[in-house]
Parts: structure tokens; C-alpha cells; sequence
């Protein structure tokens, strides 16, 4: 190991191993979060002024006004289509423009049209649509509520926590001093002349929104630390604009249960935040981060979702800057002495949820999906900022990743390997050590002296591999990106309007300005062939630190006062990873001339990053807590989009154990990202390295991935077309039993596979909650059937993988595993037909040619599946669509059958023949063999 | 459709394994032939099942042990039997049937893929020939040199068991050197160790005499310096005039206080001072430097006062840093501390005063010298004795070091053998250290010191391990596995580090070389088609 390594190591990383709290900052230690936390629940001093009210078809719009500093805003009101509520609030007249974060919604979303029901001087009632829905107006103090029927679903300002620190000049500068006095003789002179006390004058002063200055005369509001400027450990934030946080509350009656606002390590149903911070977003590299706390990780969704028996409903709170979300309930930790208090008095409270969010600057923008189912709230947001990328089959197999695998010998060792031991992947990946110097886009002259060579053994293995690309770019005369981005000048600029320049792993390196597009056209021109020295294309992108992460800046990112153009960093921050992948990706279809599905792996996200590729959730350790978390953190960001989402198999940081190993694989293997990682200082762990019995027990736990590929690939399509997570909590597929509102040791795959992976160290067996009363569950590996709403214990052994098939479900595998998921291409299928209590069956068979955008003009092959009246039956969902493809049907299993007499298939053409089978009456068990008809093509199979 | 689509598929690939001649029973291992009998039903081999004929290879799995599909990618744990006509045959799993992926290099593993596959059997089985031949060649060479190392290590070895012999003699005679120089050295001693003492005690006497001298002296003076009126007396008021005497510490120095220190009476004279001038003397500061010493005193309190919370401020401003450089703060305390100068400074000066003991007189010295002799031939008669120790103990681990069956490896003990990298030289001297060190300067890095024979149970001189090398950050101590293959030279061919801090090392030696006749054997058995 090179000492310089060691020496970063040293510096950049510290030397303890839980994670330094002290490094990242608390509420308190953050000026506007402290500011407006101290704001404590009262009468809001926001009015509306009803007489600035203006209603056309789709918008309604009303001046607020702070009866304390008089400072107005300007109230926006949009009924969307798909039962959405968008409501924004700006400064009437900011003093300079605030940030509205664009480029995260796929368009501007259209609009339906919003009726005045009633008005009089205390607010306004609006129709939102036919579903008896409204949103009251109140005007004093100002509260909106929406309401369905005579119930309250959501109120906001209900706990008059509006807050909108209002731009303004600075008090103790030379430049306030005249602009203010400048301003009050205006004022006086206006005065002068409006003297007559004309009550139409007089009215139009009070809504003249240029009397700023008169109302910062009003304005009592003390000038408090940390407003202008701010210090945290050895940085200072300039804040040249001075305090501009925003924040509203939002209240949700009958609510208990709260989800989403990821990434944070926690449990899936979020905590009320009373007794500590609140749940911070702020994308940032947090070295070893610790478990069950509301600190903010890698990337922030905004986003989160309200759910109870009746109805869920979702906030997406559109701001880029630091963000934290606080959370009370008046349920939760009520003491037995609470209860009692409530009987003596005789208030039988509803359960509510009270949510509050505050930004650091921007402008108020959130949008109120109103559900009411989850799969509702899912299209509701998707329909915003789009969906889930259709990624190619082939990431959707094995990941072996490592920092780093060392040489080109190393990976065709590694790649042997998987062969010798027979086990399938689909990517080797190459960490930040490949580039020569950390320069990206570059490989490492000695160790990676013939990339392409490398690339084309993989290639002949229908095999490929991922390269890291980090948006930090070495400042160093002699790269050519570099050059290239300072002379076009698209790095961000420092507080002074120079480049600004960090430390990261190059050493001093400077950022890419990817909010602008220009620089994202460029950089994805990069990632041509002929520009991406050594690329191929089975060579997919990894884009990591991407927070940003700036070793020597404050909370190890990007200095707040960084400018993007205008703007400063500060407004934008929660953005910067999602630009780098959206412009990485764009750079994977463009040098295929827009042929090829990209890939590419993203560290920091945002809202919409979905569109773009997979996310991880980081720099995790191999510690059995990590391997638990892996489920709510994936689920947490599966229910705001994002399903494309994996934890390292493994654990980045320390050694797992072997069992830990193993069962890192086993839980991997049904998550949808599938990739072992493992940090540098650790011993070497690829599959094989662990004894002939666990390689066998790996082996068959990435092979179990392997067959469930065209269920995976399904899943994805769906996501990609509807915007329904692949990875689900059991309450979305199981609203109304509170029984599932907090499991998060479990979960479902679709709506058919569910999966309660073992992640207790020497466990003996597991407990699974099988949902559905009127369900029944088929062990996937047994076949055994069991009841639904139970709470089942299954014995467990080092190779078990309780996994569970729905009743009522198909679901299509492919049995014959080979060494890559293309290797597998033209391969037959096993359909799994499950039947419920009734009988019956459904599912569907997706077919592409897994790697192309043909499936945009209908080459594909999408079939229903059902069975029904002992009669299978296979339909074209697709009937304008257009593919083929050479695997056919080679077994079809019944779980839950009894045992015909015969069984026939009839062909499209009408031809009918005898399928043999075999029944096994001890697990009711019916296996069709060989029934060999084409996937594509109709056909029915009839049970006599 | 479906059963025709069906036949479809499977019609060409049938069609083709007959028309290219290749019935897919003539896949098989020729050896289990026997159980694939053309329209006979057949039986799994595992007696699992037993099937028509028609489905053997008919692309579906029948049997749990995957036989009847030796030439499909039905069954997911088969294996199918590359024949490799000119080459080695082999198995591979049957899931790389028509995968597109050449793996048989007779091409018969891809017959209904399309991928375009050249036979290259004969091509491998010429290259494997020639490189067989040559490992052949190798081995040979190398195992004639090895059955050298071993007789020139069994010479060795003889040769050195001889040394030891020699030298345990050379041994026991310096033992009894030494023992007999002992005697005289401390005959020598004892008239020495006399003289010297009768000599310090002359010394000590004087020194004695002269002490008490000075301390009259300093008595008169003192006397007078007391004697503020100059009549021969010294009284309690000119004693109270000294508050250094005050013998308790609290504020007042009483005339009781003093009385009691003249001995109960009101003034003395010279003579009466001297009885009481032992309860003066300790205590007593000269007029002449009390009035230097006084002021000096002063500042040493003043910490003490409240001044303190006024310094933090001037702190706080280098302490938010402090988080980074902790260490060296601590640094720096350190240094405060050892810089504090010592005290005992006075006491030595006494010392000066008496000045240094005189030389001893000839008679002493002679006896002194005499001693020294016969101590310093002492000393060397022990140092050699000690160096033939060593050179035992040395000998006897070579001898008793684990060097092969037939110490084959011996040759190695004591050399050095380098490879030089890109970035780095690396260095292998076998049963002592490995090391690494940057081409282009800096520190040499140890990789591990010796370990043990580290091969597989059958083969345990195959590989060394060296341990406990320098440790790494937040990681293990460096630690390399030498791995040994057979070669005429003793190279160093390649070293890497596959895991953080975890070296690997191939290095070739004769030593290792297996009997020709063993690997010609091996030849044999894969040349056999």
C-alpha cells in the first residue's frame, strides 16, 4: 500500500470509527434552523388580504400580509390534474429574485380547472374538482385546510408556523443607511401628498408592496447571530443575502403514521423529532454513518407520505436548500397519565400528525398529492417528476464490485473466478484507482495500460463494467478536462468570482457547474467513444461524492456561498448529485446515438433523480445493524420514486463475518440493486474466498436472483410506466391492516414475491407477517401454503431465504442460470402459478430486447398471464406492439392444484395437444412438462 | 401454434447434431456410453427415474442428477463433456451449452448459439504440448540442481555440525579461562577496594574540618551583622529586626519568640551566641541578599490572584483549531514542563566549595591499576565467551532450522533477492524479512519477518508466510505469502498486494522441483486422447 494513500487516509478521514457528530451540524448549530425552531406554535401573524384575491380558470392568487412587519407575500393556489394541490408562496416583491428549483419536474404541471364556492370576509371556499373536495381559505389569521366531505385531510399554517424571512438590506452597512434614509424621505414626501386621507389612496398604500422600506421601519425583528454571517468549526458562511429561511406546518388529522424524506438511516415509519433534532436534508458525505438517527446522509427527497386506513396522502415540499422536517404527534409517547388526563377531561382527541419543514432560502412550493390510495399518491408524484428509468435487464443482475480491483490481471482473475466457481454476474466495477491520478475519464497508465483489451475479454464473456466518474475535476494544466472546463468556465465560482477549488481525492480539484446546461451538454459530449479514451460500450458510469463532497469545506461540502451564476450554492445544494447523474446518463444515450438504455449509479439524489439511474445507500459497515437498515432505507426511498436502490452487499467499511457475508447475499439478492462493495483497508471477500460451503450457499443465493430476472425486469417496467415502487412496504399493498404500518424487517417485491430475510446473527428462525386475511402465501423453495394475516415462524438453517408467493400470482422465472443475465437471453421460461382461495391466478410476462429504447416504439412483447376456471390462459396486453423472441414456455408449475385428469393445450391457430404432467399430492403441486409453446404467442392450457 | 413452434426449435437443433454426424449420445464421455442406449428406456443415474429414450436430450429436465441431458442446458446442475479431439477433454456445467460463449475448443458446447466458434484444439494441444515439454525441461533441470542443493546442504550441514563441535570445545576452554580469571580479578580487588576507602576517609575528615570552620566563620559574621549597635551583644530587638527567624509562620515575630531563640535570655555575647547559633543558622538570610532575593519572590504569587478569567478570551481564539492539532498541544505542554529549570542548584555549589578530593597516592593507584588489568581481562575473556555462544546458538538453529525434507531450501538462508516495480523494490531474504522500498527514495517498509512454511497439508513447502510487518493505518501488519514454483534460477518473478497490506510474492528455486518422473506421469494421464 502506497504511504501517499495511507497519508489521505490520515487526513481526510480521521482516526476514530463511529461517526464524528461533530463534524456536521445540529439545528441549534445551524443560524435559520435555530431561528425558526424557536418559533413556537401560536397565532400565525400571516393574514390574508381576500381583497387581492384573483381566480382564474386554474389559479388563484392572494396577497398574505405579517400584520408584525408588514411584509407581503404572494399566495399561488393550483388544483392539478390527478388530485394534487399545489400551493406556493413567494415574497410579493423580494428585494432580488428567489430560487425556484427547476429541472425537477418532467414539465409544468397541468393544471385542472378550480371553482369559488362561497366567499365572504372571513376566507374563501374553493372546489378542488368532483370528488367533494375543497380548500378553505381562512384569512385571519391565514390557514388553508383541505377538506373531503365534513373531514379535515390536511391543514396548513394551522399552527401559525409560516414563516418567510423576507429579504433585506443589511442594517450596519453604509449602503442600508442610504437606501433607507433615501427611502423615508420618499416616504415622507408620498406622505405629504396623499394627506388628504383618501381612503382609496390610503388602501393602496397599505397593498403598495414598495413600501419595503416603511415596513422595515415597522419591523422590530432583531438582528440575531448567525443571520449575516455564520461560522461552524473553522468556516464562515458570508450569507451576503442575509437570513432567508421559509418554513409552514402542516397538519394531518387522523394520521399516526408517517413515511419517506429520505436518506436517512432510520426506521421506516419516521419518529417524531420533540426530544431531538428534526430530520435534516442536506446531501452530504458523512464518513461511517451511524444507525436510528435523523442526521442527513448522501441525498434528500423531499417528499413524504401520510398514511392510515383510510386514506394516504403525500407533501413534496419543492426546495433545494438545507432542509429539516420536524414531527409531533399527539399520540405518540402520550403517558399513561396523558390517557388518563384526556378521560378526566373528557377530550377523545383524534390521532394527528404534525409536520413542519424548513428551508434555508427559496421560496414555499409543495405539492399536496391527496391519494387516496398509495398506488395513487405513487402516480400522483410520478406524474410530477417522472419515473423510475427502465434500466437494462443486465444491471438488474450481479454487481462484484471493489476499492479497488488492483490491475487488468485483477480482473480477469476476479472474472475467472465467478467462472471457476460458477457463479453468475453481470459487472466488475473499478473504483477511483483506475484513473491515472484521479483524473477522470483516464486510466491508470501501468496497472489499466490496455483498457480495451480488458473490456473486450469481458465483452466475450457477454459481461461488463462500471468506471467511477466523480464530479470533482484535478485542477492540473496537464488534463484535459480540466483545461477544458476552465476555459469554457464552467466551474463554480467562489465567493470572490473565482474558480473555486476543494480538496478531494485528486488533491485540489475543482467542481463542474452542472446546473447549467451547457456544461451538461459538455459533459456528456465526454463520454463519446472517441472522447472517453478506453471506453467501450459495456463500459456503464458510477458517479460518487457527488453531495458534493469537499474534504476541507464546511460539513465536508461545498461552501454555502459558492456561486452557480447568479445563484448561490446554498439554493441549489440538494441538487448538485442529481445534475452530475442527469448529464451522465445523457452522456451514456448520446454516444450510443440514443440507441442504448444507460446506467449509471449515483451516490447524492434529489426528487427525480429517479429518472436517471441507481442509487446506494453509501459508505455503510459490515455490522448486522447495517444489514437491517438496508430495508427501510431502500423501502424510504422505493415510496418517493427512487426503486432502483441497493445497499453494499457486505458492508463498505470493517470485515463481515462469514455468516454475515452470507446473509448479506441472501437479503442482496431480493433487493433491487445488487452489488457487493468493500473498502479499501479490508480483506479481500470475493464469493469464493469463504470455504467450498459458503461459496455453495452465496452461489445459490445470487442464482435465486438469477431465475426471478424476468419478475425483476417486470417490476422495473411497471415502475418505469406507473411509477409504483419495486421494493414496497407491506402497508401499500396492505392499507387497511394496521398490522403492516411499521414493518421494515420485511417486504414485498411487486405485489406477488414477499421477502423476510434473516439478519439476526445465529438465527434460528425468523417470525414473517403474512398479510391478506383472505390471503394464502406459497413458500417459494417448499412450496407449502399458508394462511394470510398470521404471524408465521419458519425455522431457519444458513441456506434459508424465506421468501413467499402470493396466491392469486404468476410469476415468470428462468430456471436455466448461466454465468450472465445476457448468457440467458433466448433461455425458456417456468411460469409459477399460485392459486389463491378462489382459484385463480393472474400475472404478466415482459419481454424486450433488455438493453435498447426500441420499447419506446412498441417492441416488446407484454402478455397477460391468468388463470382462471382451470383454464390458463395467456393474452396480449400489447396488441399493437411488435417483438419476438426465441424462448418458449418449458414448464409451467401450479402451486395449490389438485389433480387433473388431462390437461390440453390449444395454439392460436386452434390446434390442440396433450401436455404431460406431474401432480405431487403431498404439497398439491401440478408440473405441466414441456408445454413449449412460443412466449409471445396466444395460447390457453385447460385442466380436466 | 405452440407445439409446432416447439418443434420448430428443436427440430434444427436435433437436425443439426445429425447432420453435422454428431448424435447427441456421441456427446457423452465414451466411458458412460453404455448407459445411453439408442431406443432402450433410459434410467437417470442417480436411479431417480427411468424415462423413454425420446427424452434424452430433448431439451427438457427429467432427471434430478441432470444425466438425461448431457447435451442441453435443460438441467441446471448437468454437465456436459467436451471431447477436444487434439487437446484435453473436459467437463463444463451444461448451463454454458449454446450460450453464445466458445468454451468446448472442439466447438461442440456452442452447436445451436450462432456464435462463431474455431476449433482450437489442436492449436491448444500443440501449445500445451510445447509448454509441457518445456515445464518438462524445467522441472528436470531444476530437479537436478535441487539433488546439488541437497548434497551441498547436507556438506553444509555436516560442515557445520563439525564447527559446533569444535567450537562447543573452544567453549569449554574459555569457560575455564574465565573462571580462572575471575579469581585473579578479585584477588586483585580487595587490596584495591581498601586502599580506596582508607583514602576517602582521609578525605571525608578534612572535608569535615573545613566545614566547620567556614561555619564559625559565617557565625562571626553573622554575630556582626547582628550586632546593630556594634557592643558585643546580640539582643532580641536586634534579632527581631530578622523575620525570616520567626519560627512559626504566622504574622509576628514576638520578642518571646526571639527570647526563645537566644537561648531564654535578652542578649548574648559571642560565646553564649554560638550555643544558640544552630537555631538561627538554617533560617538566617543575610541583609545583603535579602534585599535582592526579596523582591524576586513577589511575582511567583501572583498567578494566584484573580487575573485568570480575563487570559481565556486571548485562548478561545487559537482553540478552534485545537480540534485538528490536539496532539501537538499536548506537544507543547510536554515541553513546558521540561523546560521548568530545576532547583538544586545551591546544593552543588556547596559541594564546589570543598573542593575535589585530591589524588590518590602512588601506593592506591598501583593497586588500582593492577585491579583495572585484571578486570579488563576478565571482560574480554567473557566477551569472547559470550561471542562463542552466539555463534552456537546460531549455529544450532541452521542446523535445527526447517529447511525441506532434505534442508533443499538451506541455500537460501542468509541471501537477499530483489524485484524492482514500477514504483517500488522489493526484497526477499527467505526464513528473515520481507521488504519494500520506494525506487525513487524514501523508507524502507517491512512487509513481514519470517513466519513458517505455510503450503497446503500435502505440499507444505510450497508456500512461505512472513508476518508482522509494519502495521497499517486502521489495518492489519503488513504480511506476505511467498509462493514457491519450480525453476532452474531463484527469482523473484512477481509481486502484488490482492488485498490491502496483504502481500503476495511468487518466487521460483530448484528447491522446490518436484521427481520428472512423477510429473511425467501427469503428462500422460492428459495426453491420453
Amino acid at each position: 500500500m502506497a504511504p501517499v494513500v495511507v497519508l489521505w487516509l490520515a487526513m481526510c478521514l480521521g482516526g476514530t470509527w463511529a461517526v464524528d457528530k461533530g463534524n456536521f451540524k445540529t439545528c441549534d448549530q445551524s443560524a435559520f434552523c435555530k431561528r425558526q425552531r424557536a418559533l413556537k406554535p401560536g397565532e400565525s401573524p400571516y393574514r390574508a388580504l381576500l381583497e387581492t384575491m384573483e381566480l382564474t380558470n386554474t389559479r388563484l392568487t392572494l396577497q398574505l400580509i405579517n400584520d408584525n412587519n408588514k411584509v407581503r407575500l404572494l399566495l399561488e393556489l393550483y388544483r392539478l390534474q390527478g388530485n394534487i394541490t399545489r400551493v406556493k408562496i413567494n415574497e410579493l416583491k423580494p428585494l432580488k429574485p428567489r430560487y425556484e428549483v427547476p429541472d425537477v419536474l418532467i414539465r409544468e404541471p397541468p393544471t385542472e380547472p378550480l371553482s369559488l364556492l362561497s366567499q365572504d370576509e372571513n376566507g374563501v371556499v374553493l372546489s378542488l374538482g368532483a370528488e367533494s373536495q375543497r380548500v378553505i381559505v381562512s384569512a385571519r389569521p391565514f390557514r388553508l385546510d383541505i377538506m373531503e366531505g365534513r373531514e379535515v385531510l390536511m391543514s396548513l399554517n394551522s399552527r401559525g408556523l409560516l414563516a418567510f424571512e423576507h429579504l433585506r438590506m443589511r442594517k450596519d452597512t453604509f449602503s442600508y443607511k442610504v437606501t433607507s434614509t433615501v427611502a423615508s424621505v420618499w416616504d415622507y414626501i408620498k406622505r405629504v401628498f396623499t394627506s388628504q386621507a383618501d381612503p382609496e389612496a390610503e388602501k393602496k398604500e397599505e397593498a403598495d408592496p414598495a413600501n419595503q422600506a416603511e415596513a422595515e421601519n415597522v419591523d422590530e425583528e432583531k438582528v440575531e447571530d448567525g443571520m449575516w454571517e455564520e461560522t461552524f468549526k473553522s468556516h464562515t458562511d458570508s450569507k451576503p443575502n442575509g437570513p432567508s429561511a421559509v418554513s409552514l406546518d402542516f397538519s394531518l388529522p387522523g394520521v399516526e403514521h408517517v413515511y419517506g424524506i429520505p436518506e436517512h438511516a432510520d426506521t421506516l415509519r419516521l419518529k417524531t423529532t420533540d426530544n431531538g433534532d428534526p430530520y435534516r436534508l442536506y446531501n452530504l458525505d458523512v464518513f461511517q454513518y451511524e444507525l436510528y438517527n435523523p442526521m442527513a446522509l448522501y441525498g434528500a427527497v423531499p417528499v413524504m407520505l401520510a398514511h392510515n386506513t383510510q386514506r394516504t396522502t403525500g407533501i413534496f415540499w419543492l426546495n433545494a436548500a438545507e432542509t429539516w422536517v420536524d414531527i409531533s404527534s399527539n399520540t405518540a409517547g402520550k403517558t399513561v397519565f396523558g390517557k388518563m388526563l384526556d378521560y378526566v377531561q373528557g377530550s377523545s382527541e383524534t390521532p394527528q400528525t404534525d409536520v413542519r419543514w424548513i428551508s434555508e432560502s427559496g421560496i414555499i412550493d409543495v405539492f399536496i398529492m391527496l391519494g387516496p390510495k398509495p398506488k395513487d399518491v405513487f402516480s400522483q408524484y410520478a406524474s410530477l417528476t417522472g419515473t423510475q428509468s427502465f434500466p437494462p435487464l443486465t444491471s438488474l443482475g450481479y454487481h462484484q464490485c471493489r476499492w479497488n480491483y488492483n490491475d487488468q490481471e485483477d480482473v480477469k482473475s476476479v472474472d475467472a473466478g465467478f467462472d471457476e466457481h460458477d457463479i453468475p454476474y453481470d459487472f466488475i466495477w473499478l473504483d477511483i484507482e483506475h484513473t491515472d491520478g484521479k483524473r477522470y475519464f483516464t486510466w491508470d497508465t501501468h496497472k489499466f495500460a490496455t483498457p480495451k483489451e480488458m473490456l473486450q475479454g469481458l465483452m466475450d464473456k457477454k459481461r461488463k463494467m462500471v468506471a467511477i466518474v466523480d464530479p470533482h475535476i484535478k485542477v492540473d494544466s496537464n488534463y484535459k478536462i480540466h483545461n477544458e472546463i476552465r476555459s469554457r468556465g464552467f466551474y463554480i465560482k467562489n465567493k470572490d468570482g473565482g474558480d473555486y477549488e476543494g480538496w478531494c481525492w485528486p488533491g485540489s480539484a475543482g467542481y463542474p457547474d452542472f446546473t447549467r446546461i451547457d456544461m451538461r451538454d459538455w459533459w456528456a459530449s465526454m463520454f463519446a467513444y472517441d472522447q472517453y479514451e478506453g471506453s467501450m460500450e459495456n463500459l456503464y458510469t458510477w458517479n460518487d461524492m457527488n453531495e458534493p463532497s469537499v474534504f476541507n469545506g464546511p460539513e465536508v461540502t461545498m461552501h454555502k456561498d459558492a456561486m452557480h451564476g447568479a445563484w448561490e450554492h446554498r439554493d441549489l445544494h440538494n441538487t448538485y448529485g442529481f445534475y452530475v447523474q442527469m448529464a451522465t446518463a445523457e452522456g451514456l444515450i448520446k454516444r450510443s446515438g440514443g440507441v442504448e438504455r444507460p446506467f449509471v449509479l449515483t451516490r447524492a439524489f434529489f426528487a427525480g433523480s429517479q429518472r436517471y439511474g441507481a442509487v446506494w445507500t453509501g459508505d455503510n459497515a459490515a455490522e448486522w445493524d447495517h444489514l437491517k437498515i438496508s430495508i427501510p432505507m431502500c423501502l424510504s426511498l422505493g415510496l418517493v420514486g427512487i426503486s432502483f436502490c441497493g445497499a453494499d452487499v457486505g458492508g463498505f467499511f470493517k470485515s463481515p463475518s462469514t455468516e454475515l457475508l452470507v446473509r448479506w447475499y441472501q437479503t442482496g439478492a431480493y433487493q433491487p440493486f445488487f452489488r457487493a462493495h468493500a473498502h479499501l483497508d479490508t480483506p479481500r471477500r470475493e464469493p469464493w474466498l469463504f470455504g467450498p460451503e459458503n461459496t455453495a450457499l452465496i452461489r445459490e443465493a445470487v442464482r435465486q436472483r438469477y431465475t426471478l430476472l424476468p419478475y425483476w425486469y417486470q417490476q422495473f417496467y411497471q415502475a418505469h410506466r406507473t411509477g409504483q415502487p419495486v421494493m414496497r412496504p407491506l402497508w401499500v399493498e396492505y392499507p387497511q391492516d394496521p398490522a403492516t404500518f411499521t414493518l421494515d424487517d420485511e417486504f414485498l417485491i411487486g405485489k406477488d414475491l414477499l421477502v423476510h430475510p434473516v439478519t439476526e446473527e445465529g438465527a434460528r428462525g425468523v417470525t414473517a407477517y403474512l398479510p391478506g386475511k383472505d390471503e394464502v402465501w406459497f413458500d417459494v423453495h417448499t412450496f407449502q401454503r399458508h394462511n394470510g394475516a398470521q404471524n408465521l415462524y419458519i425455522p431457519v438453517t444458513m441456506s434459508s431465504i424465506p421468501v413467499f408467493q402470493r396466491g392469486g400470482s404468476i410469476i415468470p422465472r428462468k430456471l436455466r442460470v448461466r454465468r450472465s443475465s445476457t448468457c440467458m437471453e433466448h433461455d425458456p421460461y417456468t411460469l409459477f402459478v399460485a392459486l389463491n382461495s378462489q382459484r385463480k391466478a393472474e400475472g404478466e410476462l415482459y419481454i424486450d430486447d433488455g438493453h435498447t429504447f426500441n420499447y419506446e416504439k412498441e417492441e416488446f412483447i407484454h402478455r397477460r398471464l391468468s388463470f382462471a376456471n382451470n383454464i390458463l390462459s395467456s393474452l396480449n396486453l400489447a396488441p399493437d406492439a411488435k417483438f419476438t423472441t426465441q424462448s418458449w414456455i418449458e414448464r409451467i408449475v401450479i402451486l395449490g392444484a389438485s389433480k387433473p385428469s388431462k390437461i390440453t393445450l390449444k395454439a392460436a391457430d386452434g390446434q390442440e395437444s396433450q401436455v404431460e404432467f406431474e401432480f405431487d399430492a403431498s404439497m398439491s403441486v401440478l408440473t405441466l412438462r414441456k408445454p413449449g409453446m412460443n412466449s409471445g404467442a396466444d395460447w390457453t392450457v385447460t385442466l380436466q | 401454434m405452440s407445439c409446432q413452434y416447439h418443434q420448430h426449435l428443436l427440430l434444427p437443433l436435433l437436425l443439426s447434431l445429425l447432420t453435422a454426424g454428431v448424435s447427441s449420445v456421441e456427446v457423452q464421455r465414451p466411458r458412460d456410453r453404455q448407459f445411453y442406449e439408442e431406443g432402450k428406456p433410459f434410467t437417470c443415474l442417480d436411479n431417480s427415474a427411468t424415462i423413454p429414450f425420446d427424452r434424452v436430450n430433448d431439451d427438457y429436465c427429467d432427471c434430478k442428477d441432470g444425466s438425461d441431458e448431457p447435451g442441453t442446458a435443460a438441467c441446471p446442475n448437468g454437465s456436459f463433456y467436451c471431447t477436444n479431439a487434439g487437446f484435453r477433454s473436459s467437463f463444463i456445467p451444461s448451463s454454458r451449452i449454446n450460450d453464445g460463449i466458445c468454451d468446448c475448443c472442439d466447438t461442440t458446447d456452442e452447436y445451436n448459439s450462432g456464435a462463431a466458434c474455431q476449433n482450437t484444439c489442436r492449436e491448444l494441444g500443440r501449445k500445451e504440448m510445447e509448454s509441457l515439454e518445456k515445464m518438462a525441461e524445467i522441472a528436470k533441470e531444476g530437479y537436478r540442481l535441487k539433488q546439488l542443493l541437497i548434497q551441498e546442504a547436507k556438506r553444509g550441514l555436516e560442515e557445520k555440525k563439525k564447527k559446533l563441535q569444535d567450537i562447543q570445545v573452544t567453549k569449554k576452554d574459555l569457560e575455564d579461562k574465565v573462571e580462572a580469571l575471575r579469581t585473579v580479578k578479585e584477588t586483585a580487588e580487595q587490596p584495591e577496594k581498601e586502599a580506596k576507602e582508607r583514602h576517602l576517609k582521609a578525605w571525608e575528615d578534612q572535608k569535615a574540618l573545613i566545614r566547620m570552620e567556614k561555619d564559625m566563620a559565617r557565625m562571626a559574621e553573622v554575630f556582626l551583622e547582628l550586632d546593630d549597635d556594634g557592643d558585643g551583644f546580640v539582643s532580641v530587638a536586634e534579632l527581631l529586626s530578622h523575620s525570616e527567624l520567626n519560627p512559626d509562620s504566622d504574622d509576628s515575630f514576638t520578642e518571646a519568640e526571639a527570647q526563645v531563640l537566644l537561648g531564654g535570655v535578652d542578649k548574648v555575647d559571642t560565646v553564649t551566641f554560638e550555643a544558640v547559633w544552630n537555631n538561627i543558622k538554617e533560617k538566617y538570610i543575610s541583609e545583603a541578599t535579602a534585599d535582592t532575593t526579596a523582591p524576586a519572590e513577589t511575582p511567583q504569587e501572583e498567578p494566584f490572584s484573580d487575573n485568570d478569567s480575563e487570559q481565556y478570551p486571548e485562548d478561545d481564539i487559537p482553540e478552534e483549531e485545537d480540534d485538528d492539532d490536539e496532539e501537538d498541544d499536548d506537544d507543547e505542554h510536554d515541553d513546558g514542563d521540561y523546560k521548568t529549570p530545576p532547583t538544586p542548584t545551591q546544593e552543588k555549589k556547596d559541594d564546589d566549595d570543598e573542593g575535589t578530593m585530591p589524588p590518590y597516592d602512588q601506593e592506591t593507584q598501583d593497586l588500582i591499576d593492577a585491579a583495572q588489568k585484571a578486570r579488563d581481562e576478565f571482560d574480554k575473556s567473557e566477551r569472547a565467551l559470550r561471542e562463542v555462544d552466539d555463534q552456537i546458538r546460531n549455529l544450532e538453529k541452521e542446523i535445527s532450522f526447517d529447511f525441506g525434507p532434505n534442508s533443499e531450501f538451506a541455500y537460501l538462508y542468509s541471501q537477499c533477492y530483489e524485484l524492482t516495480t514500477s514504483e517500488y523494490i522489493y526484497r526477499l531474504c527467505p526464513f528473515n524479512r520481507v521488504s519494500q522500498k520506494p525506487k525513487y527514495g524514501g523508507s524502507e517498509t517491512n512487509l513481514g519477518t519470517w513466519g513458517k512454511w505455510a503450503g497446503p497439508e500435502d505440499n507444505i513447502y510450497s508456500v512461505m508466510k512472513y508476518e508482522h510487518g509494519t502495521g497499517c493505518w486502521q489495518g492489519p501488519n503488513r504480511s506476505t505469502t511467498v509462493k514457491l514454483t519450480c525453476g532452474k534460477e531463484t527469482v523473484v518473478t512477481s509481486t502484488s498486494e490482492p488485498s490491502r497490506c496483504e502481500y503476495l510474492m511468487e518466487f521460483i528455486s530448484p528447491a522446490i522441483c518436484q521427481e520428472p518422473s512423477s510429473l511425467e506421469s501427469y503428462f500422460h494421464e492428459h495426453q491420453e486422447l
